[in-house]
């Protein structure tokens, strides 16, 4: 490794998603001798980790985390940093406005670079890494928006993308000998094959490759539960907790002032249970079934149509009736006997 | 509960991590401190964590569904 520079070694900060490419972008980088050390942002939306743990059929995956493990692939300290405070901003008002779905790519990468240069300032570091590669991404890594991410976050010419830095102008780490612009990457588009090949190169035979990217937000289904969210609470706004319930269970409003939230399985049930108090929620004790939580406002025949529901999912579905104890919130738990609602008595409407 | 255990039970990766991080920066080395969690991720992300960051992990064990984990915080806690 050499590095150009003949002063003090140089330090940079990567932006380490857990994906290929900002594991490819910081490993570049260390070959040139650079002290890099990795920062991760916890956003609540992050697809790593929370559904895998919760759901009993996910954890044939691999439990581990993945920005965690790239570190450790890497050598490299990864400082995981959550934000989800502040991130809120991000999601409810993008200045650049959304992606497909409720993604606000642009904003966000705005945002997470602008987070990396104030952590740059203050640990000493010189410059910020990040993986983006020319039109790998349609909303966010376009060649018209990489002054934007730098302006915006306030990095400047202090942000180096190692694996497209020869498609664009000189940064200050190349113009400065910090880095050796000749063996950085000129990689663009959508194609992975570049990337794949640089990791094998590399010897990195195990990466995390999500579709759809690590983000809930890219995700329709997802978004959709979000925008339901907003609309039934006439607030774009939310806390943690929304967010990540948003991320278990089946969803279904069957009234505009309430819906619920119908476990799936053991994992969902487990994770429910941590919420019931919180919740009106409801639970079939002659049968085995779902755990359900009511968000909103119900009245006696609202409950009465939760329950049925309940016991639709139940293993008593096909019974003639089904007992639920229903625990309003707040109260103890009272017993109703119903008849579960036949499936084809469900309109598809009401899930979201 | 000791000033030298943190609860992180409920919460799911990677804030077990983001929180124990947090706790250390506040702990000289050479201090233990347990850890108490559900999430199972974290019996395998807190050692990935510690390792990388120059802390021990002392003991793990696992009562399902509580887990703890035992480390022991290194030179480096505030870098």
């Amino acid at each position: 490794m050499s590095n150009l520079s003949v002063d003090k070694p140089r330090k940079a900060v990567a932006l380490i998603s857990g994906g290929l490419d900002s594991m490819l972008a910081a490993r570049v980088v260390m070959e040139q001798g650079v002290h890099v050390e990795g920062l991760n942002f916890y956003t609540g939306f992050c697809v790593e980790g929370h559904t895998h743990a919760i759901r009993k059929k996910d954890r044939t995956r691999p439990r581990r985390n993945n920005a965690l493990w790239v570190a450790e692939q890497l050598g490299i300290k990864l400082h995981i940093i959550d934000v989800s405070a502040q991130y809120k901003d991000v999601v409810i008002n993008p200045k650049y406005g959304y992606g497909t779905n409720l993604n606000p790519c642009l904003d966000c990468k705005g945002f997470m670079v602008g987070r990396a240069r104030h952590w740059m300032e203050q640990h000493g570091f010189d410059f910020i890494i990040t993986g983006e590669v020319i039109g790998q991404r349609p909303k966010s890594q376009r060649r018209e928006t990489m002054p934007i991410v730098a302006r915006d976050s306030g990095a400047g010419e202090r942000l180096l993308r190692p694996l497209c830095a020869r498609l664009l102008p000189p940064t200050l780490p190349e113009r400065e000998g910090w880095v050796n612009r000749e063996r950085l990457l000129a990689i663009s588009g959508r194609s992975r094959k570049e990337q794949m090949h640089l990791a094998e190169n590399f010897g990195f035979h195990d990466y995390a490759q999500p579709a759809g990217g690590c983000c809930f937000l890219t995700d329709e289904s997802y978004s959709a539960k979000l925008s339901d969210l907003w609309q039934a609470r006439q607030s774009r706004d939310y806390e943690l907790d929304d967010i990540l319930l948003l991320k278990v269970g089946r969803h279904l409003r069957p009234r505009p002032h309430f819906k619920l939230i119908i476990a799936r399985e053991e994992g969902e049930n487990n994770f429910l249970e941590g919420y019931r108090h919180q919740f009106t929620h409801l639970r079939p004790v002659s049968h085995a079934g779902p755990l359900t939580l009511l968000d909103g406002t119900a009245d006696e025949d609202d409950i009465g149509l939760a329950a049925r529901l309940t016991a639709r999912f139940s293993q008593g579905r096909h019974a003639e009736r089904v007992q639920v104890a229903v625990a309003e919130h707040g109260l103890s738990s009272r017993m109703v006997d119903v008849a579960p609602l036949p499936s084809d008595e469900i309109p598809q409407e009401w899930y979201i | 509960m000791s000033e030298n255990t943190l609860d992180v039970r409920g919460l799911l990766c990677p804030l077990p991590v983001i929180r124990t991080q947090d706790r250390v920066k506040d702990l000289h080395p050479g201090t233990r401190l347990e850890i108490l969690c559900t999430d199972p991720g974290a019996v395998i992300d807190i050692p990935v964590w510690c390792r990388l960051n120059g802390h021990k992990v002392l003991e793990t064990l696992e009562q399902a569904p509580l887990i703890k984990i035992w480390i022991e915080v290194g030179e480096e806690a505030h870098g």
